[in-house]
């Protein structure tokens, strides 16, 4: 019985995970860039959750919400500020900017919040469930459920709506949905901005049920890369099996070697990875 | 070589031969040593990440090896430190070839991101390894047994070594710039697929720059630790190590022979100035001055110094002879 409970812990962690690795991969499917600061903005979604709740008050529908907002317009105005300009540059411009960005990010947050852990404030979501036997902490459930469908809807956002099919023209061929009277520029902006926020989303969402400091997001960012490299570049539902195998992994590994080794198994699962099928599950031979 | 340009090294390299007599107190010193240190480290990286266009943002892993294996050689036998240098580079020569294998069939960032996940691998695992000293580290001989340990308590001789070593990098870098491999090199990085096509084997030739630059970040790795006598794996693996290798290489130039040296004299002097000024609990302060001098090189100047250089020098050479 212990041993399912780890199993379901971990899956609903791993629909987090899979929540913002769906972001990194719409970027680089996209826009085959890669976003190193991609574990910063869920970073700064936990940062944002504190704080609404700290001078707002409010419960986790408003803090989550804050989150995913603010950061969608952080995505989007980096994209304009930054990344629309790199594009053009050489290779090393668009690795060394959202790699300076990510130091700037963690550092400015280590200097404005302290190296400190924090959590947030108790919320109504606490209490544990008891479903079949298996005890879930409310706070975890509910957050791998919304990770979950939010996952999916993005995937439904960008297959069967007017708008995903714009972005998905831009993706296939930037020159061809120009002249389908579609605006690449506007349509990335946009991307960035629902990368970010479904960032922002994830990290409010863990940030109910574990503490956190600005380091972490160094390790979400790697974990993201993970997920995006084991599900194939640019595939939402990739990114989403691959985000609830890691978290199953992860638990699988704290239960039995212990805690620390968690990140070792998932990095070396990466390093696998790479020797063996380097394009993914579900992506194709590039 | 223009005359100009001839002069200009001459120039330099008169200065840093001169340097230890003109500033002879243990501070300058140490700030010259760590200079030649980050140049030598950022050179190496330039191989790869400047000349060949493959940026590695986990080159730690490299000089983390060769800081490790040393003091590891020393603790384990009581040989002197030096007999784990050649150590270290082959273990590095071996991780490179398990890096660069898989990672350069595929195009792309996908080099950058292996690079990161493989160094944070063995951050996390050497910070849980007895063996290697866990989070706590190793330590090197406290007081040298002979010259051979080379445990000197004045600073100068460092900074010889030091010097010495970063003229071999350069020398070899040169060298390199002049040959078919550098060619092929350059040919690679403006276009994969042309090169491809016209015969380069775009793979291997990746491979080789990687194992070469690995070979002296290792080296780089082992004259820190040999210096400082000591390494945990923050020091010898962390992700800021990498970082400031991009960062000095970026700065100065990737892709240039003395864009790495120059990048390490303007960013390491920066950075003794903001630890001066800020105190120790400025540490923060120093990686957003990092972060934020790597994104106004992306956005503004990805070239570097040198690039900026090589517009501006021809304006200023005419105004010159206008005037």
């Amino acid at each position: 019985m212990l041993l399912l409970q780890v199993i379901v812990g971990g899956l609903l962690l791993g629909a987090i995970y899979a929540l913002f690795s769906s972001g990194l991969t719409l970027i680089w499917g996209m826009m085959n860039f890669i976003n190193f600061a991609h574990g910063e903005f869920v970073m700064l979604g936990m940062y944002v959750a504190l704080l609404t709740v700290t001078y707002l008050g409010g419960g986790p529908v408003l803090f989550s919400l804050s989150a995913a907002v603010t950061l969608y317009g952080i995505g989007i105005i980096i994209y304009l500020t930054l990344i629309r300009h790199v594009m053009k540059g050489p290779m090393l411009a668009q690795i060394l900017s959202t790699f300076g960005l990510a130091l700037l990010l963690r550092y400015a947050a280590f200097w404005i919040f302290s190296a400190n852990v924090v959590s947030l404030p108790q919320t109504t979501l606490s209490g544990i469930v008891d479903v079949g036997g298996i005890l879930m902490p409310m706070s975890q459930l509910v957050a791998g459920v919304v990770a979950i469908v939010l996952t999916v809807g993005l995937h439904l956002l960008l297959t069967r709506t007017n708008i995903g099919s714009r972005l998905l023209a831009v993706a296939e061929d930037r020159n061809a949905a120009m002249l389908m009277g579609i605006r690449p520029d506007r349509m990335q902006a946009l991307a960035w901005g629902l990368a970010a926020g479904s960032a922002g989303i994830a990290g409010a969402l863990m940030a109910i049920s574990y503490p956190f400091s600005p380091s972490v997001g160094e390790t979400f960012g790697l974990t993201a890369f993970v997920a995006v490299t084991l599900g194939g570049f640019g595939s939402v539902p990739g990114a989403l099996y691959a985000g609830l195998i890691i978290g199953l992994i992860q638990a699988l590994s704290a239960y039995w070697l212990g805690a620390i080794y968690k990140d070792i198994v998932v990095y070396a699962m990466f390093a696998a990875l790479l020797w063996l099928r380097p394009q993914g599950l579900m992506g194709k031979a590039s | 070589m223009s005359r100009n340009v001839k002069l200009g090294i001459l120039g330099l390299a008169a200065i840093l031969l001169l340097y230890p007599l003109l500033f002879s107190g243990a501070f300058a010193l140490n700030v010259g040593s760590a200079v030649l240190l980050a140049a030598i480290s950022a050179s190496a990286w330039n191989i790869v990440g400047g000349y060949a266009g493959q940026i590695s943002v986990g080159h730690g892993m490299f000089f983390g090896v060769g800081a490790y294996l040393p003091l590891l050689i020393y603790q384990i036998t009581g040989l002197p430190p030096l007999a784990g240098v050649p150590v270290g580079i082959a273990l590095s020569i071996i991780l490179a070839i398990i890096i660069g294998l898989p990672a350069f069939r595929l195009r792309g960032h996908y080099f950058s991101m292996a690079t990161i996940a493989v160094a944070e691998l063995i951050r996390i695992f050497t910070g849980t390894w007895e063996y290697v000293g866990a989070a706590i580290g190793l330590q090197g001989p406290a007081v040298g047994r002979g010259w051979w340990d080379l445990t000197f308590r004045d600073e100068t001789p460092y900074y010889y070594i030091f010097l010495g070593v970063l003229a071999v990098v350069l020398y070899v870098t040169y060298e390199l710039q002049r040959s078919r491999f550098g060619s092929y090199l350059r040919a690679i990085k403006s276009d994969e697929r042309a090169a491809s096509s016209l015969g380069v084997s775009v793979r291997m030739t990746k491979l080789k720059a990687l194992v070469l630059s690995a070979i002296f970040t290792s080296i780089a790795g082992s004259l820190y630790s040999i210096k400082t006598g000591f390494v945990d794996p923050e020091s010898g693996f962390g992700i800021l190590v990498s970082v400031q290798m991009v960062i000095i290489a970026a700065l100065g130039g990737a892709g240039s022979l003395f864009g790495p040296l120059v990048g390490a004299i303007i960013l390491v002097s920066l950075q003794t100035a903001t630890n001066t000024w800020f105190g120790g609990g400025g540490s923060g302060l120093t990686y957003i001055l990092y972060g934020g001098i790597i994104v106004l090189i992306a956005r503004y100047e990805p070239g570097g110094l040198y690039e900026y250089w090589q517009r501006i020098s021809p304006r200023l050479w005419r105004s010159r002879r206008a005037a």
